[in-house]
């Protein structure tokens, strides 16, 4: 094979894909095509496929836990002058999806989400949906840093953990978080080794594997 | 009337192999190339990697962004398989722990393994210290076939002339990252000898193969190759074995026991069809299991007959026993002095770049044998789990004006903060020699059967101080290294209480020697071509042989020894002797 021929492999267009399916002869099995409900996705487990599509047909949150979820997601990761926000990536989304996938975040979730209610409540008299920016930020503040959280904001500090972790996690792995981290590979190419002037920065032109 | 019935094929091959990992799917490829006629027996379903390979994918084509939820090494990870498999269950005994990790898959975890081919060398095949039995065989014994298996699927790696980690005939190795030449400078202040990695892995075209393209270089190896770059079983071995004609291959066939006739001899093997349950019966001259060194083992165990009263080829008893892992304990931190490193493509291949083979000498340390260290870093694909210790992180070094700010945070200054740390992480691996012991075994359940009705394994494993020591001294080193590279560790520090971070025996799948070879057919399975001592027309071609590993990954060494046994297949039916 080729390099040009190695570079359509790598492509999924359904013409390089056909062209594939006649270069590789499948060996015969005795086992004949079992039909299935769902299409046979490549590369994927029949149960994978079907898990999958199960999840994405289940709802987990109520309206007003997406609200604030929306709400929170875009206080760790605001738009700024370099890229969208949480919500603009579909972080939340992201989160109900995978407190499905992951059911050992559900409690938590919910739960958390809950004890932030109840905390604003007791504050403001409102969900914290409902409350001013100035006063989300009030309670954010209490427990967006572990170190210096007060004890009795211990389950709100694990919570907002939590939500920060997932909330990373669903915007650094889309198309615009990519883009903002930097992340150039994923893409057919040789490695020359670091580049000079990178070498130059932290002087180590000389070292040699 | 019973529908009950066990489908019996007339047809009588040159060889059945079990199994289509590194050793079933040499033996199949060289067999296949003399014109043998030969069926193949694979558990899971196929797989190539051509179409099945998950590789180029980005992390937003996976609902859960690569997580580990269905596999455990990730969404792209290129294995059907995990440590725990739904029906089929294993269990273990003295409230001892072993984790068995299975692909059901054409070419099993060959399709997802690191890559990392490492030559055992002289003295692991016989070692110096007693502490352990010698192979029956030497490293010249092998050599060549190390060396044939080298230009046949292809390895990076550069010739150094250690005595006990043998250089091979290597392709151009990939040039170090940034964070390893860190490794480089911080290993050798704390003594350690770094060098170029060796993987299996293209870097260049191999003359007269015109299936396998070169590396391109995305870093994927763990999700198999579209373009056939690196080494799956699959890819290299089974596919273009079944393009000479030669090799049948039967998918979802899970095996239950060799049947053997009245004079002791493997005559054939019965299956079960994993998705219809149908049964099976398929006959040949000889039967070749590579099913992995436990799988094997438990075929053998459970093919109990008249002849073979204590199961097929285990007249010593020895079958199950010394099964051993390698050890595994790591660390990882980060280095400050990479925040805000510029951005550029450093994916590079998907084995390792640099390793730092076993260094020191055993006459000035508390414990027997070595380890090798693997390391990592570096600006990865973003997937599930991105950034998750960065609110940490942040509050341990100072920001960009030179003050320490408090850990956590969000908004525009923790989104900063997310790029600031991007790419500065760093992480090393100890992989070391773990004992073989007769008391480290697996052995039938009597009281589970799997889903299909087949007895299942049950696991007696226990690290010994040999073991422990060695982890801790890994810990010692990783740490100095660490220190002599100004990164800072933010694993936790693993101590006595945790075995020093030693990871539970199978962790590491590594695990080999439950069908050891050796001369004295009391004390051992197999002759030195892997050939029982029990029955004359019964091979076996994955781990199971293996005497005592070294602190080397296992396939290459099953790679050779496989093609070496099929050779040995082929002069002695020339001879009529099998």
């Amino acid at each position: 094979m080729n390099r040009r021929d190695s570079l359509k492999a790598i492509g999924l267009t359904a013409l390089t894909t056909t062209v594939l399916l006649e270069a590789c002869k499948q060996p015969a099995t005795d086992t004949a095509a079992a039909t299935t409900k769902t299409e046979k996705e490549a590369g994927r487990e029949q149960w994978e496929t079907e898990r999958d599509e199960k999840l994405k047909s289940e709802t987990f949150f109520t309206k007003h836990e997406m609200a604030t979820i929306t709400v929170l997601a875009n206080i760790i990761i605001p738009k700024d002058g370099v890229s969208g926000s949480a919500s603009d990536a579909k972080v939340p989304e992201f989160i109900e999806f995978i407190v499905k996938d992951m059911p050992e975040h559900q409690i938590p979730m919910r739960g958390g989400l809950k004890w932030l209610d109840i905390q604003c409540f007791n504050r403001y008299e409102k969900p914290f949906v409902e409350a001013s920016t100035k006063e989300q930020i009030s309670i954010v503040d209490e427990i967006a840093y572990p170190k210096k959280a007060k004890p009795e904001m211990q389950a709100g500090v694990s919570f907002f953990n939590r939500m920060r972790s997932l909330t990373a996690s669903g915007f650094y792995t889309t198309e615009m978080g990519v883009k903002d981290i930097g992340y150039v590979g994923n893409v057919p190419n040789q490695w020359p080794g670091v580049p000079d002037d990178v070498l130059k920065q932290y002087g180590m032109e000389n070292v040699k594997v | 009337m019973s529908d009950f019935q066990i489908k019996k094929s007339s047809t009588v091959y040159d060889a059945i192999i079990v199994g289509s990992g590194a050793g079933g799917g040499m033996a199949a490829y060289v067999l296949a190339n003399a014109g043998q006629k030969v069926l193949m027996l694979e558990a899971g379903q196929y797989f190539d990697p051509r179409i099945d390979a998950q590789q180029m994918k980005w992390p937003w084509e996976s609902p859960r962004r690569g997580a580990g939820t269905t596999r455990p090494f990730g969404d792209f990870d290129a294995s059907y398989g995990g440590w725990q498999l739904d029906g089929e269950p294993y269990t273990t005994k003295d409230k001892t722990e072993f984790e068995w990790f299975r692909s059901r898959m054409l070419g099993g975890r060959t399709n997802h393994w690191g890559r990392i081919s490492l030559r055992m060398g002289p003295i692991d095949f016989k070692p110096t210290d007693g502490l352990t039995d010698p192979w029956p065989i030497t490293y010249a014994d092998v050599k060549p076939f190390y060396d044939k298996v080298d230009r046949m699927i292809g390895i990076y790696g550069t010739a150094e002339g250690i005595e006990n980690e043998p250089d091979g005939i290597f392709m151009k190795p990939p040039k170090p990252r940034l964070n390893e030449l860190f490794i480089k400078k911080g290993a050798e202040k704390a003594g350690v000898r770094v060098i170029t990695g060796r993987g299996a892995v293209m870097t260049e075209e191999i003359k007269g193969n015109k299936d396998r393209a070169p590396c391109f270089y995305c870093g994927q190896c763990g999700r198999s190759c579209k373009v056939y770059g690196d080494f799956s079983s699959s890819s290299c071995l089974v596919i273009p074995a079944v393009n000479t004609g030669n090799l049948t291959v039967i998918t979802d066939a899970m095996v239950r026991e060799v049947i053997t006739d009245k004079d002791g001899t493997a005559k054939g093997v019965s299956y079960v069809n994993r998705k219809d349950l149908q049964e099976y019966q398929v006959n040949a001259k000889l039967v070749i299991l590579g099913a992995s060194a436990c799988e094997s083992a438990r075929i053998l165990l459970n093919s109990k007959s008249s002849q073979h009263p204590n199961g097929l080829a285990n007249n010593s008893g020895v079958v199950g026993k010394y099964l051993h892992d390698s050890t595994g304990a790591s660390v990882s931190g980060f280095l400050p002095q990479l925040l805000d490193r510029k951005r550029y493509n450093e994916d590079g291949v998907g084995s390792v770049h640099i390793y730092s083979p076993w260094w020191l000498d055993n006459k000035k340390l508390d414990f027997p044998r070595g380890y090798h260290i693997e390391y990592g870093g570096g600006m990865r694909m973003p997937s599930y789990g991105f950034g998750g210790g960065v609110s940490t992180m942040n509050g341990m070094v100072p920001d960009r004006n030179g003050k320490m700010k408090e850990a956590g945070g969000y908004g525009a200054s923790l989104k900063d903060d997310y790029r600031r740390f991007y790419g500065t992480g760093v992480g090393m691996a100890g992989r070391g020699t773990a004992i073989a012991r007769e008391d480290n075994y697996c052995e039938i359940d009597p009281n589970v059967v799997d889903r299909f009705g087949i007895p299942v394994l049950r696991f007696h494993y226990k690290w010994a101080k040999e073991e422990i020591l060695q982890a801790k001294h890994m810990q010692e080193t990783f740490l100095s290294i660490m220190k002599e590279m100004d990164a800072v560790v933010t694993s936790k520090i693993e101590g006595p209480e945790t075995n020093y971070g030693l990871e539970a025996p199978g962790k590491i799948i590594h695990e080999v020697g439950t069908i050891r070879m050796g001369d004295d057919p009391k004390k051992s399975a197999l002759n030195k071509y892997c050939q029982a001592h029990d029955c004359k027309n019964l091979f076996v071609v994955d781990a199971g042989p293996f005497v005592q590993q070294g602190d080397k990954n296992a396939t290459w060494t099953i790679l050779a020894l496989a093609m070496r046994t099929a050779e040995y297949i082929l002069a002695e039916k020339k001879k009529q002797n099998i």
